[in-house]
């Protein structure tokens, strides 16, 4: 079981690596998620995997009479999750907005290469004051 | 006074909460962060205090014992980034009141400030793994919501760039984590360096810790993974851009330093001679890096790469001195750099631009401000008897020490490309003449003083650390002891009972 889940943690890698380097941000995005999960498991894997072994003590024992699975990483993952799903929301939203302004997601477009371009952006910010004015 | 180490960081969490109701209010906000960042230093100053008493203070949370619970440890090094991220904390909220413009403020600046720092002393007081890593994830949160503040262009850029590469530096994190806990079934960073020498597999643990190494040094902007740095920083505006370049690469540094102190010495072949490397390319390329710039805060954002390479050396070298010089180089260039950042807001002010051919004259017209500027440009560039020349001296006599020549040479030679550095914006924004040019800003001469302050104190506080080396020299000696040696580290929070 072990080896198998540690297969499909290496795949999710993979391909969430190539998502991530092919230069879309979209993709990145897409990449992000499969990762997060991957990574996931990867501390699924990490607490052991005892199958159908639930972590009770029955009411005639005073400790486990069996190996059970390590409930932490569970925890863990939870937090990871709504950490990850928060980070994916946030960077959607980032995206859409870069979007609005530059036309383009794509990382080779001039916009996100050149910072020439954008020599005093704080000059940039004060004319947009300027302009919106006191509302 | 139990609580005391989880205060520095629910006293920012709650002011934060007050603020967020208060966003249409700008007066208002600026006198409440104010108040909230001044009693944040009062509290860093007495956890100093006590800590400096008895050495470890521990909390454990909830009255967990150690390995099951999390719990917030303060040693030396903790307590004192505790307090110097309270000082710029107050210097940058104070510098805010004229540099946040209200859509700013609107946008949620205050609350987000002080989440930042809660979340960068929480970083600093945890003594768990996973907890580290929320922190980490609260910092980044906070960080996010600042850099996209006022949706212009080039920081929107910029901020997919740095939003990226930390989404990416967390996954590091969190997969180091997950194999660490898979290895040795604890997150308590005292338990772990307990059982991280025990683990059969030595080669899977220290994949996990070069796992870790790449989460940080992103943060840190350790050489080659600082692309990003350079690229953000310059968008924000002064006060944050201050916050960042002093606080955040440097929390990346404090990780790094007590991961490698703390928990993974049982392969230093490996780890530390990787830093020792990286930590020399970095000095390199950052320095090199800013020669070729003309943008005020694009110079500086590379000098925080090549400065953040001497405090990695010192980590590297692995000796109580070098160690040493890795704490006075982080505390001084803390203090330094977010002046520099703030200064650079002031030339803007003064002189129109950030960009160095389009201001000049400025010597003529704001001495003060050319007073300003020197103090922290030479403390940077380690002029004696400035603060920045006895961090240097310690690392060079540390390599020396351990004969890393090359090292040594290495470190002189950045320090007086440094200079040159310095120099350039010297030469360019307060020497030479004024160049004709339509403005994009008005310069005004008469600068704010919640502006000016700031400044002058954090100057004032870079003479005074230069002048007053002795002592500060001793604590920094006495806590790369506790982290050369963390049994008083490990005895206080796995030997006492909650």
């Amino acid at each position: 079981m072990e080896t198998l889940l540690a297969c499909l943690i290496g795949l999710m890698f993979a391909a969430a690596l190539y998502l991530m380097l092919s230069g879309t941000l979209v993709k990145f995005v897409f990449g992000f998620t499969i990762i997060g999960n991957a990574v996931n498991l990867l501390i699924f894997t990490a607490g052991r995997l005892r199958h159908v072994q639930p972590p009770l003590i029955p009411p005639e024992h005073n400790s486990l009479p069996h190996a059970v699975s390590n409930a932490l990483p569970q925890a863990l993952i939870l937090t990871a999750i709504v950490i990850g799903f928060a980070m994916v929301t946030f960077l959607l939203v980032l995206l859409l907005r870069t979007y609005a302004h530059t036309g383009s997601l794509d990382v080779g477009e001039a916009s996100f290469l050149d910072e020439a371009g954008q020599e005093d952006p704080a000059t940039t910010d004060q004319d947009q004051i300027v302009q919106r004015g006191p509302s | 006074m139990k609580i005391l180490p989880a205060l520095p960081i629910l006293l920012p969490m709650v002011v934060a909460l007050a603020l967020s109701l208060l966003r249409e209010d700008r007066g208002r906000s600026h006198g409440i962060a104010l108040a909230g960042a001044v009693l944040h230093l009062a509290l860093a100053i007495l956890l100093l205090m006590t800590v400096l008493k008895h050495e470890v203070v521990v909390l454990w949370v909830g009255s967990w014992p150690a390995p099951f619970g999390i719990c917030l440890a303060a040693d030396y090094l903790s307590a004192v980034m505790v307090l110097i991220t309270a000082v710029i904390h107050s210097a940058v909220i104070a510098y805010a009141r004229h540099d946040i413009d209200p859509g700013q403020v609107r946008t949620g600046f205050y609350p987000f400030m002080q989440m930042l720092t809660a979340a960068v002393c929480g970083a600093f007081l945890t003594g768990d793994l996973f907890n580290l890593y929320v922190w980490f994830e609260v910092m980044l949160m906070a960080s996010f919501g600042l850099l996209v503040m006022g949706h212009s262009p080039g920081r929107l850029t910029g901020g997919v760039k740095y939003v990226t590469i930390n989404l990416i530096s967390t996954l590091f994190f969190i997969t180091a984590i997950g194999l660490i806990y898979g290895l040795t079934g604890t997150l308590n960073l005292a338990d772990l360096h307990v059982k991280a020498a025990g683990v059969q597999n030595t080669a899977l643990m220290t994949a996990a810790a070069m796992l870790l190494m790449i989460a940080f040094g992103i943060k840190a902007a350790l050489f080659p993974l600082f692309f990003w740095l350079p690229a953000a920083y310059h968008t924000l505006p002064v006060a944050v851009s201050a916050f960042f370049a002093g606080m955040l690469s440097k929390v990346g540094v404090y990780a790094l330093i007590r991961m490698f102190t703390l928990v993974f010495t049982f392969n230093t072949s490996v780890t530390h001679t990787t830093l020792l490397v990286v930590a020399a390319l970095t000095m390199l390329f950052g320095v090199v890096g800013a020669a070729s710039q003309m943008e005020m805060r694009r110079i500086l954002s590379f000098h925080i790469i090549s400065q953040v390479g001497y405090m990695v050396l010192g980590l590297a070298l692995f000796t109580p001195l070098a160690l040493a010089g890795a704490i006075v180089y982080l505390v001084h260039h803390i203090i330094v750099k977010a002046n520099l950042f703030l200064v650079s807001g002031l030339v803007r002010q003064a002189g129109g631009a950030f960009n160095l051919k389009s201001v000049g004259g400025l010597y003529k017209t704001n001495g003060l401000l050319a007073l300003g500027f020197i103090i922290p440009a030479f403390a940077l560039a380690g002029f004696p008897p400035l603060s920045g020349f006895w961090a240097k001296l310690l690392i060079i006599k540390a390599s020396l020490e351990s004969q890393q020549y090359t090292l040594a040479i290495l470190s002189a030679a950045v320090g007086l490309l440094t200079v040159f550095s310095m120099i350039k914006i010297w030469s360019e924004a307060f020497w030479k003449p004024a160049p004709v040019k339509e403005q994009a800003l008005p310069a005004h001469h008469n600068l704010s003083l919640w502006m000016l302050v700031p400044v002058f104190v954090l100057a004032l506080l870079t003479v005074v650390l230069g002048l007053c080396m002795e002592p500060v020299i001793r604590f920094s000696v006495s806590a790369a002891g506790q982290l050369m040696d963390p049994q008083v580290y490990i005895e206080a929070i796995l030997g006492g009972r909650p």
